[in-house]
């Protein structure tokens, strides 16, 4: 089921500003604690002086009335020196309205679960300075994807298509065990050190057109996850020759078309078109099958 | 109800290592974790892992220096377990394929690190936790091992025995985040709780949002007592705004602090003589704090950390994480700025008392990575040593569960006759539990003796109750504000220094956000990924640790390695070379003391004076 219909979405949109007033629950015990905390300086960065700017945030959740329609909500931010995405979105839920949902966690471009479509481009929140956006900051989740609820969306099909590819080492002989390193050359090292870096966030995914239109075809973290192995020297050529098998089929290598729109977005700079490139060469020199 | 042999708790390094583990020992295993596994804070470490695997190195030395390093408050059976193991831990993550970076030779390099007397920190550029999690969820896959991921673990399912040594754990009782179903999960074997760091406790941290300390909260009400909280590491070199963390590996390369003044403040203040900005972290911290607050710090805050003078190639070749890091987080171009820092909460080294095999003091309960507390950091944790402690204790812990036999243990768990009771801590206000119909404060998961199954059940039931009380109530108080509440006291009063009348302040407001608990209530009416819900749950657990960590500092009068006391400016090794233990008692904290042990296999260390 997919929810998410890019042109209904700006149809339903309905524009609702929603204030700190409007949210605040008169507790005796709050008023006094909120008396208590004004005395104080916190550690908080500090706000730029009456600087706010304005956070249209997309909210749908299919099980309360009110957000069963999709619609933007919007949140009056104050600008603070050094803020991400994710930062504004977090002063959004904690401040105005708690029901507010996405994932996040580390807050340091590692755990890869704040990938969010920001100003009509797939970014990590954490790792977006507001100040390099154009107002208003426009946060949506990832296209092509199911939403769930607000901006987090179903990354089961994602991680399907990595667990697909076999993404573990499997080198030729065992190790003798007793301290024994696979050895690997520097060279080696470095020509796989990029791949390595994927953190799964699924922003290549959800930039792809293709994968978008062929929900089988693997994708490009996938395939640069098989890259990753593939081109590990202590893999042998058995292995090799079964990962081409993988990728060389009609769901595989060929369906990418080089736009390079995951290349754009990756979060981890992985040149993941230049991988896929590597891959279908090598899918030739295996003299394999053409789709 | 799901039926397993083993149930790991978390799929952090630790909760991956176990169930590799229970899997290779032959039992049906499962990883229950609210986060996907790939998502767990074990990604975010940069730095490497100590292991003593080159000639003129062993792990003795790696023992000896990690022994100093806790300031004589780690016991000796867990630091040379650490040490014994961790070579060939490492080694196993090379051969199922971790990316190391390499030397010429093709081995893996090895780099120095604060507080080692040999370059023995094994690592993968600067994000070496990265690529540690990742080859161990690779495994996980291989072995077809079940994830139930975005499930939250909100209580154990122990029995009610009056003594926590009787108790039994049977399971646990989890919140599918995606459904809002409250599922039971029953062990035949174990649980093992492996739930990470508790750094959201301040408000200043390395740590994920995630890492609330669930896991130690949990076992702590289940009777599981909580070693040495009072030790928390605060890393000397995060960035201001964030809290993100530049790794050590940046000193290691030769990276330098300065003062606001220019000054190379390690050596020219004389905080360490030998060692300068490689000092153990502790020594780092209240050097830079000392600097901010004699008015040499930059806009009174931070000092700088440079690195320039390493040059672009070194820089890109070990530490090019930490050029995205700072640019992205800080603005900060480390290749031709020095970059802004400070100390921050990084880690916990107390938490869930076990011993070498990972067992808890409750039977069928195992705690392993950085919510245990099997004592190899005592009370300052060396860089490194932390990812070594969740490959070797996570292991040691699935094998024990899935029935391996490790021989006894050393380490004892819970009160023997070795222990001290504390009398007479003075605190201003009465900790712990504010009603004791709190369903929470009591330890039960149902009847006595009871079947296993119905021990689950039972805690299914208490679990949807409190659930149901949280979202049925449409007013009231929210979690962000307590949280932010507790992060602040706990940021002003338990922090690198520390004094009495703050400890005591603390746990007043502590105490004060306990009860404005009582009235927290959940605005969000959703069951689909409800993250309000589960933040409200979390920030109780919050609260739980804050106290333990509170309550052990006020105790302890003395200057031990994390630990300073203002009115107290020494080790004082006749009266505390032991463990500050603390125990839920059915929601009263009781203080306890257990000895450290100092005996290891061939020689007994002798407390000396730490100078770097
Ligand atoms: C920025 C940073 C850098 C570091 N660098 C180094 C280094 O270089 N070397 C070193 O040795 N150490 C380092 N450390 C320390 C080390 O990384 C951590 O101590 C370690 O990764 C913790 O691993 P863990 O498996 O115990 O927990 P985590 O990796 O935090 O995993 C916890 C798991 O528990 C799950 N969980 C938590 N609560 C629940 C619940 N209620 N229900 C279900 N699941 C739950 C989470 O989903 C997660 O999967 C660093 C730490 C930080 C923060
Ligand atoms: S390849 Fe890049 S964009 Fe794709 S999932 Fe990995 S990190 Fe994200
Ligand atoms: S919060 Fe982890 S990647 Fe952004």
């Amino acid at each position: 089921m997919s929810t998410q219909v890019p042109e209904e979405k700006e149809q339903t949109e309905t524009e609702q500003e929603v204030n700190a007033e409007s949210v605040s629950h008169g507790d005796r015990r709050r008023a006094d604690r909120d008396a208590k905390r004004e005395q104080s300086v916190s550690g908080a960065p500090a706000e730029i002086e009456g600087e706010t700017f304005e956070l249209k945030v997309f909210r749908y959740d299919p099980e309360v009335e009110g957000k069963m329609e999709p619609r933007f909500d919007d949140f009056a931010i104050p600008k603070q020196k050094g803020m991400t995405v994710l930062d504004a979105l977090i002063y959004a839920r904690d401040r105005y309205d708690t029901t507010l949902t996405f994932r996040h966690s580390c807050r340091q471009a590692v755990c890869g679960s704040d990938a969010l479509f920001i100003n009509g481009r797939q970014r990590l929140g954490c790792q977006t300075q507001i100040s390099d956006l154009d107002a208003p900051v426009r946060v949506e989740p990832l296209p092509h994807q199911d939403v769930v609820k607000d901006l987090v969306v179903d990354m089961e099909h994602f991680y399907d298509q990595m667990h697909a590819v076999e993404p573990f080492f499997q080198p030729d002989e065992e190790s003798d065990g007793d301290l024994e390193e696979y050895r690997q050359t520097r060279e080696n090292r470095e020509k796989i050190k990029m791949s390595t870096r994927c953190i799964w966030c699924g922003a290549c995914m959800s930039s792809c057109n293709v994968a978008a239109g062929d929900n089988q075809y693997l994708g490009p973290a996938a395939i640069n996850k098989a890259y990753r192995f593939a081109m590990d020297e202590r893999e042998g050529e058995n292995m090799k020759e079964h990962r081409m098998n993988v990728l060389d089929q009609e769901h595989g290598v060929w369906r990418c078309q080089t736009q390079f729109s995951c290349t754009n977005v990756c979060p981890k700079d992985i040149p993941l078109t230049e991988h896929i490139q590597e891959m279908k060469r090598e899918a030739v020199k295996q003299n394999l099958k053409f789709w | 109800m799901h039926e397993h042999d083993v149930l790991v708790i978390g799929g952090g390094g630790a909760g991956l290592r176990a169930a590799i583990a229970a899997n290779e020992e032959g039992a049906d295993v499962a990883i229950v974790t609210k986060l996907h596994p790939v998502r767990s804070h074990t990604g975010a470490a940069e730095g490497g892992i100590n292991a003593a695997l080159r000639e003129g190195d062993d792990w003795e030395l790696h023992a000896y220096d990690t022994m100093k390093g806790s300031d004589y408050l780690g016991d000796a059976p867990a630091i040379e377990t650490l040490a014994q193991d961790s070579p060939e831990e490492t080694i196993q993550l090379e051969n199922w394929g971790m990316p190391f970076s390499r030397e010429d030779d093709g081995r893996v390099s090895q780099r120095p690190f604060g507080g080692l007397s040999f370059a023995r920190t094994t690592y993968a550029g600067a994000e070496t936790g990265h690529h540690m999690l990742h080859t161990m969820y690779e495994q996980v896959v291989k072995r077809g091992i079940q994830v139930y991921d975005e499930w939250y673990v909100s209580n154990l399912a122990v029995t009610d025995h009056d003594d926590p040594a009787e108790r039994e754990c049977h399971g646990v009782v989890a919140y599918d985040i995606k459904t809002g179903q409250v599922e039971g999960f029953k062990a035949r074997n174990g649980v093992i709780l492996a739930t990470g760091g508790t750094g959201q406790v301040y408000d200043h941290t390395t740590n994920a949002v995630a890492n609330t300390g669930d896991g130690a909260a949990m076992a702590y009400r289940a009777g599981v007592p909580l070693e040495d909280m009072e030790f928390v590491q605060f890393h000397p070199t995060t960035l201001p705004s964030t809290g993100v963390l530049i790794s050590e590996g940046v000193r290691g390369e030769g990276g330098i602090l300065y003062n606001s003044e220019g000054e190379r403040f390690m050596f020219e203040y004389g905080y360490a003589n030998n060692d300068g900005e490689l000092a153990s972290r502790d020594v780092v911290s209240r050097a830079e704090l000392t600097e901010v607050n004699s008015g040499r710090g930059v806009e009174d805050e931070y000092v700088y950390l440079d690195m320039r003078h390493l040059g672009e190639e070194r820089i890109t070749d070990r530490l090019e994480n930490i050029l995205h890091l700072a640019r992205d987080f800080e603005g900060v171009d480390g290749l031709e700025e020095p970059m802004p820092v400070k100390p921050g909460q990084h880690y916990e080294m107390g938490g869930i008392e076990t011993d070498e095999n990972g067992e808890t003091l409750i039977d069928g309960l195992y705690a392993a990575g950085e919510c245990a507390c099997v004592s190899v950091h005592g009370s300052n944790r060396l860089g490194g040593n932390a990812l070594p402690e969740l490959i070797v204790f996570g292991a040691r812990a699935g094998r024990h569960a899935a029935g391996a036999d490790l021989g006894e243990a050393e380490i004892t768990k819970g009160k023997t006759s070795e222990i001290e009771e504390e009398d007479g801590l003075e605190t201003p206000v009465e900790p712990g539990a504010v009603e004791t119909s709190d369903e929470d404060a009591v330890a039960d998961g149902g009847a006595a003796v009871a079947d296993p199954d119905e021990t689950v059940r039972n805690t299914i039931e208490r679990e949807r109750t409190r659930i149901e009380e949280l979202m049925e109530k449409d007013d009231g108080i929210q979690h962000a504000e307590l949280r932010a509440d507790l992060q602040k006291s706990m940021t002003e009063n338990v922090n690198v220094f520390r004094n009495e009348e703050g400890l005591k302040q603390a746990l007043e407001d502590i105490q004060e956000v306990r009860e404005s608990y009582q009235d927290a209530y959940v605005n969000d009416p959703s069951r689909t990924f409800n993250t309000d819900l589960i933040h409200t749950i979390e920030t109780r657990n919050l609260i739980d640790l804050a106290e333990a960590i509170t309550l052990g500092a006020l105790a302890r009068d003395e200057f031990r390695g994390a630990h300073w006391r203002q009115a107290h400016q020494e080790r004082k090794d006749d009266e505390w070379l032991k463990h500050t233990m603390l125990s839920w008692n059915d929601g009263s904290p009781e203080l306890w003391y257990k000895p450290v042990i100092l005996d290891g296999e061939n020689k007994t260390y002798e407390p000396k004076e730490r100078s770097y």
